[in-house]
């Protein structure tokens, strides 16, 4: 309660401070444009980001503390601070080399980008390297039990602590290495998460075009289908199925997990679906469509060389959305015990299996930072994802506002 | 008028037809699994007979159709079935009877309404008023912000969120209790304390949806000329908004509403696991873990049934707001 009341009473004399700041504004330019046309809303928006910025950088002093306690509460933070400001800078150097090097198409494309983007695509890179050599730069394997090594969650691997320079991010719970399973993480959840997409895409944006084409009872019928499916949420109809599927993976001796692709893909192409049809709708109606079917044409020729090229930018941008969406749930599922099955290591279960040291942070911040940077892990790339989709939409609709 | 009420109940019939086929395919994709429940339940100690007992005891040996119609009668008259979990332990100790689905699903189901109401009273006044501000000091640094700062919590999973908040909240500034246990008989105060952190977690997430649709669906609507018309009258950019913008975006604002407190529902289940809160949602997770099939199949259909009735509250809201919906040539 005491909380509350003291943002409250924060809130309240920001405002006023808000209102003199104006007033003597205008009293001391004698009514300038700026000052005379502010709204109360803008001054008060100019104190609030003085505040925060002041109590950010307040922080920021207090995680670097001699006092252990009070470093330790401002910890993170300090950490989340230094973390925005090193992506911010590592993404602005990443738009200089794109301005700088490249073609005349890309140099052109790195200089309209917003800074959010090209975080974006980097971090999408940095992502797709781990993901393809992790088997190259992870030092040791996903499932490899360290014999003789006391498991020791702290990272920084300082022998005081009980750690082994060798595992720089410790140990987990059974002796695998922390580093190394993050690495092959990346390797599972991305890689996974990408066939998924691709397999929801292929199914639906192959049935979508279909039943634009088609139309009549074919359309009907697929849709009142789609119709019924998208009724049911989906991570509810995901863990449905996968309780189904457990029996028959156990009764079949096939891998769980692909079971999971297959149900996730299913669920996912009724989205995909719905864009594809609505999208295919507004270009069979096109005069060159006519022409093709005209000419005789068959129907793959339509789908795949007049529909698809010029379905291909709404698609891309729903591409990325999609993968978001079947990354989350995949995590989500895992999260939840009912995804990605061990020995495969997988950021999802990473964050179940060491949630439980969040609660040492008081006294250990860094006990906690093994959970979340398998949950930031996560974050991180839908965040990169979604910025660049962000971006790519703003640009084809020639949104300027 | 009357055209209006047959409008909502050709809706509202449409609804019902997609429970039903729901149901059905619920029911169908529960019956995909190999061998039966008799086996399932079991188990191990499958002799034939006691395979036979537990068979005509299910009904298990009639046919399809017929199984399909006694389940949704039952759960029409709010007999939800015995768990297996619960049958298999009353078995064992011999007792009959059991615990019913329904007796499990009611107390938990309250408790979920309860954190989803407590979310959405927080959550819907503050995504309508950012959403506003948003789009009064749009392009500002403020926006650019928001923008920045809905995009990342719309992109993280849920459990990242409730992560950071405990450990912000109830952790390093010991504030709210990590864990929900919530009892019956308990104050309202003890129990709102206790739902405040994943009531907060999940008003992250659908705040920022909210506020980015409310944004987006005022900002539509300023190109049109009577704000035009209103501007150019001298009035303050507040009350254009306020008074001209808002009024006709309140249909697509009521919408997004109704379909993000649908979302809610699918939320739900990632962060009542992570509170342990004693919601419907944690139930089927622990039900889809141990394979109760009853239970599984009970929880799908209550939260298909929620998820298809704010999908059409929002759908007639939307036509009740709209003249031009109301009025169809």
């Amino acid at each position: 309660m005491s909380t509350i009341l003291t943002i409250l009473v924060a809130l309240v004399v920001m405002g006023g401070i808000a209102w003199v700041l104006r007033f003597a504004g205008q009293q001391v330019t004698n009514g300038a444009p700026f000052f005379r046309d502010m709204s109360f809303g803008v001054s008060f928006g100019y104190v609030l980001g003085v505040v925060v910025l002041a109590w950010l950088a307040w922080g920021f002093m207090q995680s670097r503390s001699s006092d252990p306690a009070i470093a330790n509460k401002f910890f993170f933070l300090g950490v989340a601070i230094k973390g925005f400001v090193i992506f911010s800078i590592a993404a602005w150097l990443f738009r200089l080399l794109g301005r700088t090097v490249g073609t005349d198409w890309t140099r052109k494309m790195f200089r309209q980008m917003p800074l959010t983007a090209s975080f974006g695509i980097l971090a999408i890179i940095v992502y797709a390297i781990f993901a393809i050599f992790a088997g190259a730069i992870a030092p040791y394997g996903q499932d490899e039990i360290i014999q003789g090594v006391a498991a020791n969650i702290i990272p920084g691997g300082d022998p005081a602590m009980g750690g082994d320079p060798a595992f720089p991010l410790g140990t987990d719970q059974i002796g695998r290495d922390i580093l190394s399973r993050l690495i092959y993480g990346a390797q599972n959840t991305v890689g996974i998460a990408f066939i998924t997409t691709m397999l929801a895409f292929f199914l639906g944006g192959s049935l979508g075009f279909l039943a634009a084409v088609v139309g009549g009872w074919t359309d009907q019928i697929l849709s009142r289908g789609v119709d019924v499916l998208m009724a049911i949420p989906s991570l509810i109809f995901a863990l449905l199925l996968m309780t189904i599927a457990s029996v028959w993976s156990s009764r079949l001796g096939i891998p769980l997990t692909v079971f999971m692709v297959l149900i996730i893909a299913l669920i996912d192409s009724t989205r995909v679906f719905r864009l594809a049809r609505a999208v295919g709708q507004n270009i069979v109606v096109m005069d060159y469509i006519e022409a093709a079917k005209l000419r005789g044409e068959g129907m793959g020729y339509l789908v795949f060389k007049e529909i698809l090229p010029n379905a291909t930018a709404p698609l891309l941008a729903e591409f990325g959305l999609r993968f978001c969406f079947v990354f989350l749930t995949i995590a989500s599922l895992s999260f939840l015990g009912v995804g990605i099955q061990p020995p495969l290591a997988d950021w999802g279960t990473m964050v179940r299996d060491l949630a439980a040291f969040i609660n040492f942070a008081q006294f250990a911040p860094l006990a906690a930072t093994a959970p979340l940077l398998a949950a930031s892990a996560i974050a991180l790339l839908t965040v990169a994802v979604n910025f660049v989709v962000d971006w790519m939409l703003h640009k084809t609709s020639g949104l300027k506002e | 008028m009357g055209n209006v009420l047959s409008i909502v109940f050709q809706r509202l019939a449409l609804g019902l037809l997609t429970l039903l086929v729901v149901s059905i395919v619920i029911f169908v994709a529960v019956n995909m699994l190999p061998g039966d429940f008799a086996e399932l339940i079991l188990g191990q100690g499958a002799t034939p007979e006691s395979v036979a007992k537990i068979r005509t005891d299910l009904g298990l040996d009639q046919s399809l159709v017929s199984r399909y119609f006694g389940w949704l009668g039952g759960m029409l008259t709010g007999d939800l079935g015995t768990s297996f979990a619960q049958l298999n332990f009353q078995t064992n100790l011999g007792g009959g009877g059991g615990v019913t689905v329904g007796e499990q699903i009611a107390p938990r189901f309250a408790n979920t309404m309860f954190l989803a109401s407590v979310t959405a009273m927080i959550a819907v006044p503050i995504a309508v008023t950012l959403g506003i501000l948003a789009a009064l000091y749009r392009n500002t640094v403020f926006d650019r912000a928001a923008n920045i700062l809905t995009l990342s919590s719309i992109s993280s999973p849920e459990f990242f969120m409730a992560y950071v908040l405990i450990l912000f909240l109830a952790v390093l500034n010991p504030i709210l209790p990590s864990l929900s246990n919530i009892y019956e008989g308990m104050d309202f105060s003890d129990r709102l304390q206790k739902t405040l952190l994943p009531a907060l977690t999940l008003t992250l997430v659908v705040t920022a949806h909210m506020m980015r649709m409310t944004r987006a669906a005022i900002i539509n609507l300023l190109a049109s000329p009577y704000i035009e018309m209103a501007r150019l009258k001298g009035m303050s950019p507040m009350r254009v908004i306020v008074k001209h913008a808002l009024p006709n975006a309140l249909a697509p604002i009521i919408n997004v509403i109704a379909l993000n407190l649908a979302y809610l529902v699918t939320g739900v289940v990632v962060v009542e696991v992570v509170f342990v809160y004693p919601g419907i949602g944690q139930l089927f997770v622990d039900s889809v873990k141990i394979r109760d099939i009853p239970v599984v199949q009970a929880c799908c259909l209550i939260f298909a049934a929620a998820y298809i009735l704010l999908n059409l509250t929002a759908d007639i809201l939307s036509i009740l707001s709209n003249p031009r919906l109301r009025h169809p040539k």
